[in-house]
Order: C-alpha cells, then structure tokens, then sequence
C-alpha cells in the first residue's frame, strides 16, 4: 500500500514537471489529454465502482466546455455581438448570453450545469428503477437530443462550426507559453485533487455502497438503503467532473464543436476507461492517456487503420482483458508476491 | 393536410418499424445490445447497391427488376454475417448486456471502415426502380409510391414474422428461449442453435431496412449511425420482449414526430419526441407492452 502511494506521488510529481523536459506541442498534447483523463476517472466511479454505463458523458464534457467558450467568446468579441450571431442575423446578445461576461458566472456554471442535467436525468430514470442498458440507450439518446439542439439553434450556438477564435482569458493572451503553462499546471493539479477526492470516496463506506449497489442492487435495497440517492450523487459528480474538464479543455485547444461531444466520443470515453481498467481509478487516467497518445499518432499517419484498430480493440480488450491494464498489472504483481511466497517457503523448508 | 400529415406519420412510422424490427428480435428477445445494428442495415443497402450496378451493367433491359432480387439477397447476405458474428463473439457474451454494447460498437466501426475502404468515403446512390416512380392522388394528397412500397413491405415482413414465430416450430423455440432459457434448455431445446438462428434473423431484416433504405436516400458508410438511437428508442418505448409493442412504438413515435415537426421544426421535433419519451419511461418504466415477470433483476 504504501508502495503504491510512492508511485501516486511519483506519477503527479513527474506529470506536474512535464513542462522542463517537454517540447510546447508535446505539454499542449498531455495538458488535453488531462483534461479527458478528468473524464475517464469519473466514468470510472460510475462505471467501475458502481455499475452504470453512462453513454452520455460526452454532453456534460461539451456543456462544461461551452459555457467555457462562451465566456472567452464575450471576452474575445470585446463588448460587441459574437461574429457568428451577427452573421445569423441576431441583433441583441441573447439573455442567457449575459452572465457569461463574468468569468466566475461562467466557470460556476461551466460545473453546475452539467451536474444538474445529470441530477435531472438520472432521477427520473433511478428512481423509476430504470437501470443497466436502458439507462446506457437514455444517456445516448440525450446526446442525440442536446447535439441536434446545439447544431439546429446556430445563431445562440455557433452550430456544426461551434465556439472558436478565442483570444484572451482573463485579458492574458491564450496563444503565449506561459499562459498555456500555467493552463497545463492547472490541470494537472485538478486531476490530482480529483484523483484524490475520487480515490477516499471509494475507499470509504460509501464507495461499498457503490460497489454492493454495483454487485446487487436488490439486497442493498433490502437492507435499508436507497440506492437512487447514491447513484444519483456519484453520477451528478461524475458529470460535474466532466464538467469541470470541458472548461479546462477548452482554454487549452481553443475549441468546442457539437462534433467533440456527440456520441461517438462519449463512446470513446468509455473505451479509454475500458483499455485502462475501469475498476482501477488510476488505470482509468493511464488509459485515457495512453489510447490518447496512439489516437493522435495513428489516426495522423494512418487514418484508415486507426479505426479497424480501434473497433478490434473493443472487441479484445471486451473478450479478453475485461480489467483492462490495470488488471494486466495486478495480476503481474500477484505472480511476483506468489513466486516470492514460494521462494520464502522454500527456504524455510531448507532451515528445517 | 391533415390526411397528408397522418401519411407521412405512417411512412415515417413504417422507415422506425423497418430498421427496429430486427434490433426487436436481437435486444428484445435475446437482450444483446447489437450496436452493429446499423451497419448490417448498411451491408444491406450497400448489397442493394452492387445488385442495382450489376443489372445497370449487365441487364439493362430488365435493370428495374434489381429490386425484386435485392431484397432476398441482402436479407442473406446480412443474415450470414449475423450468423458469423453470433458463432465468433455474441455468445461469448449473454451474460454480459453491457460488455455486448461495446463489442459490437468496435464490430460497427470495422464494418464502416471496411464499407469505406471498398466503396470509398463518400455517398453512393441508388437509382430507384422506374415503376416505383411517381404516386396515387387520393383525398386530395400525393401518396409516393416508394413509400406505400415501404409501408407493404413493412407490414408483409410483420406478417411472415408473426407466423414464423407463433405457427412454426423453429420459431415456437425461439419463444420458448425468450421466456425462460434454462427452462427450454431442460426441456431440450438447443439454445445456441437457436440464439445463432435469431440473431440472424434480426440481422436479416436489418440488412433489408438498408435495402428499402436506398430508396429514400443516398447510402454511405455512416448510414448506421443516423438510425441506430432511433431503433433502439423505438425499441425500449415499445417494450422488450414483445414484437407488438415495437409495433406500436415505431407508428406512435412517426405520427408525433410529423405532427410535432409540422408545428414547430425538425431539430425540436427531434428534441421534443426523445424528451415525450423519456417522460413516458417515467410512467411505464418497462414500455408500451412487455413480458410480464415476476423475476427481480
């Protein structure tokens, strides 16, 4: 245990130095791929610990990331009308525009907004004991529903082209390295704190719950508790910490498109938790990191291949390697401390 | 008008039936979730599509009668890759609903990928057999005849299913396993052979909703993904396990959508079907109709 936590420490130390020893394309690629990590270790708590698959995280990832871009966009627009709104034809900054002029406004909303759509609707389906594979169909359908909205309600949303051409952030310059740094830093110190706050909730009687609830829901049931309250809390966090990474996304890429939240990258977020382990909440950012790091080497140079591959690992790592990574090394160390039994109980034969 | 409207509710009605029957029978009455779905529809209509180029190209006397031979066809063609995906990797995973979904989610993106490295990356079209063109002037409104082709074609399928299912034998064991597996298995009832055999059918039927499909539109390798939530929403607001209520979901979802859509516009028709229903999951958790059970998970 302790071992482990060594190589927690070692893991963030050496994320949080990155930018002494990496190139400025290299850090911006991981300070993005953070942001996604954020995801992976929430669909992890609700996926791994508890059992529900949600196909939909791609919506709070793109909520959070918008309300983001419309704070820049205002910022960016410089007291006039956003340039797509003008090109609609729209003449008065809609009300819901407003509050994003404020920073704070936009960065509490960027969190809060995805936490009650997912409060919403993971209410009304636990609570009418809608479960498993209807509840995964539901969270997709909310994809369809938002990305239709978000495309179809151009002249509010940007439409298919969505929020781009950001210019300052907190009147620092987004394009200049040391803001991208400091981005980077923020982002890994969020993960980190999300990492941790993650890791106690599991590790307490609440994360039990979640896993009984995971196991068999009916006896948590029988036994007093009310399972819709804790699923509907772990997935509220879980889309809050989507939330919290659509934002931090969107400063350091400079976009957001109904493209980035649809359902084939809802998808994807479920498969970077699969590949890494999704019981194992660092397995969780490894994966995210890793099939990240081969999707943008990949699909750059071999494009046609990036997709058989990536629809072959579906099916691997779902027939074969079901814990993914993290189980590959679990069940590495096991052998270890298995041959190292052995070795100590072959020695204490030959005392004898 | 109105007439008009409540036709093209039907039609609409009739295209969710055609591309929801068959997930009815894979995710209703076995319970995988086949996100594949959409692209045995594609294989379907791509196989529409080599037909309609080889009568083009070798009958062009009798090239209208393309669709007579597409039809059976890409109902085999389909239905022999269900079959083969069924052999090599579903039934691996009963068991496991969940792990089904990303599965063949990683099925689907091969088979697009593939469809894309043959035919190539952008649309093809289909040219619609010519005595398809044109339509009955009834009440007043046009009915096209490709879609009251589509509307037959649908309810004929119900028809052949229906007595497959209840008057045959082969299909009375498929019946038997959706009630109660380990019951049928007692009983003597090969269930892997059958679970093969009804994944095939289903995706069968998906491969001729991709045939009608291609009278509607041109195809592409991403047909799949446009219809895929909609079956599967057609599917879960009908009820699992019972073809009726796919039935019912499919025409009650077309009819609101086009009335909906005729008073507001396409993206919050779209907007306000999905929100209708999801409220109505809140009052019927388990759909329009379903198998009753008194089993707890």
């Amino acid at each position: 245990m302790v071992n482990k936590r060594w190589g927690y420490w070692l893991f963030f130390a050496a994320l949080f130095l990155a930018p002494f020893y990496l190139t400025e394309f290299r850090l911006s690629l991981l300070g993005k791929f953070l942001c996604l990590a954020i995801v992976a270790v929430g669909i992890s708590l609700i996926w791994g610990y508890t059992g529900i698959l949600s196909l939909g995280h791609g919506v709070y990832f793109g909520l959070g990331a918008y309300c983001m871009a419309m704070y820049l966009k205002l910022e960016a627009s410089r007291g006039h009308l956003p340039d797509f709104m003008e090109w609609s034809g729209v003449r008065e900054l809609p009300w819901f525009w407003k509050p994003f002029a404020y920073p704070m406004a936009a960065i509490a909303a960027a969190i809060a907004l995805p936490t009650l759509l997912a409060a919403l609707l993971s209410y009304f389906t636990f609570k009418n004991r809608i479960k498993g594979v209807y509840f995964s169909l539901l969270s997709q359908a909310v994809v369809v529903v938002l990305v239709t909205l978000f495309i179809g309600k151009q002249e509010w949303t940007g439409g298919t082209n969505g929020l781009t051409n950001f210019s300052t952030v907190f009147g620092f310059s987004l394009s200049s390295p040391l803001t991208q740094i400091v981005l980077y830093w923020l982002t890994t110190v969020c993960l980190a704190l999300i990492f941790v706050a993650a890791r106690r909730l599991t590790s307490g009687r609440l994360g039990k719950v979640l896993i009984a609830i995971r196991d068999a829901e009916n006896r948590v049931r029988f036994l007093g508790f009310n399972p819709t309250v804790y699923k509907v809390f772990v997935y509220s966090l879980s889309a809050a910490f989507a939330g919290v990474a659509g934002a931090l996304f969107v400063l350091q890429v400079g976009l957001i498109s109904p493209e980035m939240m649809g359902i084939i990258p809802s998808i994807e977020m479920v498969l970077w938790v699969a590949v890494g382990g999704r019981h194992s909440l660092m397995g969780a950012i490894v994966g995210a990191i890793v099939m990240n790091t081969a999707k943008s080497f990949l699909s750059e140079n071999y494009p046609d291949l990036w997709l058989l591959l990536l629809g072959a690992l579906f099916v691997v790592v779902v027939l074969f390697v079901p814990k993914g990574l993290a189980g590959i090394y679990e069940s590495l160390v096991a052998v270890r401390i298995k041959a190292k039994r052995g070795h100590e109980r072959e020695a204490r034969v030959d005392v004898s | 008008m109105f007439i008009d409207q409540l036709f093209n509710g039907l039609s609409l009605g009739s295209i969710l039936l055609l591309i929801a029957i068959g997930l009815a029978i894979t995710f209703g009455l076995m319970g995988v979730i086949n996100m594949a779905h959409g692209e045995l529809m594609m294989v379907g209509a791509y196989t529409t599509y080599v037909i309609q180029q080889w009568f083009a190209n070798d009958m062009p006397h009798s090239a209208g009668l393309y669709f007579v031979v597409a039809i059976p066809l890409s109902f085999l063609i389909a239905a022999l890759l269900g079959w083969g995906l069924e052999k090599s990797l579903i039934r691996h995973l009963y068991r496991r609903p969940l792990d089904s979904l990303l599965a063949t989610w990683g099925i689907s993106l091969i088979l697009q990928q593939t469809a894309r490295l043959i035919f190539g990356a952008p649309n093809v079209a289909v040219v619609p057999p010519s005595w398809l063109d044109g339509g009955i002037r009834l009440f007043g409104a046009v009915f096209p005849y490709k879609r009251l082709f589509i509307l037959c074609l649908v309810l004929a399928i119900i028809f052949f299913l229906y007595l497959y299912l209840m008057k045959t034998r082969a299909g009375r064991r498929i019946q038997a396993v959706t009630m109660n597996r380990s019951m049928a298995a007692c009983l003597g009832i090969a269930t892997q052979k059958v679970d093969a055999y009804s994944f095939a059918i289903g995706s069968g039927l998906a491969g001729v909703a991709g045939c009608a499909l291609t009278l509607l539109g041109p195809i592409g390798p991403t047909i799949g993904t446009y219809y895929i939530v909609d079956a599967f929403m057609v599917v879960i607001l009908g009820g699992v396990g019972k073809l009726a209520g796919t039935l019912l979901g499919a025409f009650g979802i077309g009819l609101i959508s086009t009335f909906v859509e005729y008073s507001t516009s396409a993206t919050m028709a779209k907007v306000i079907v999905f929100v209708l229903i999801i409220a109505f999951l809140q009052w019927k958790p388990s759909g329009l109709l379903n198998v009753r059970t008194r089993s707890l998970d």
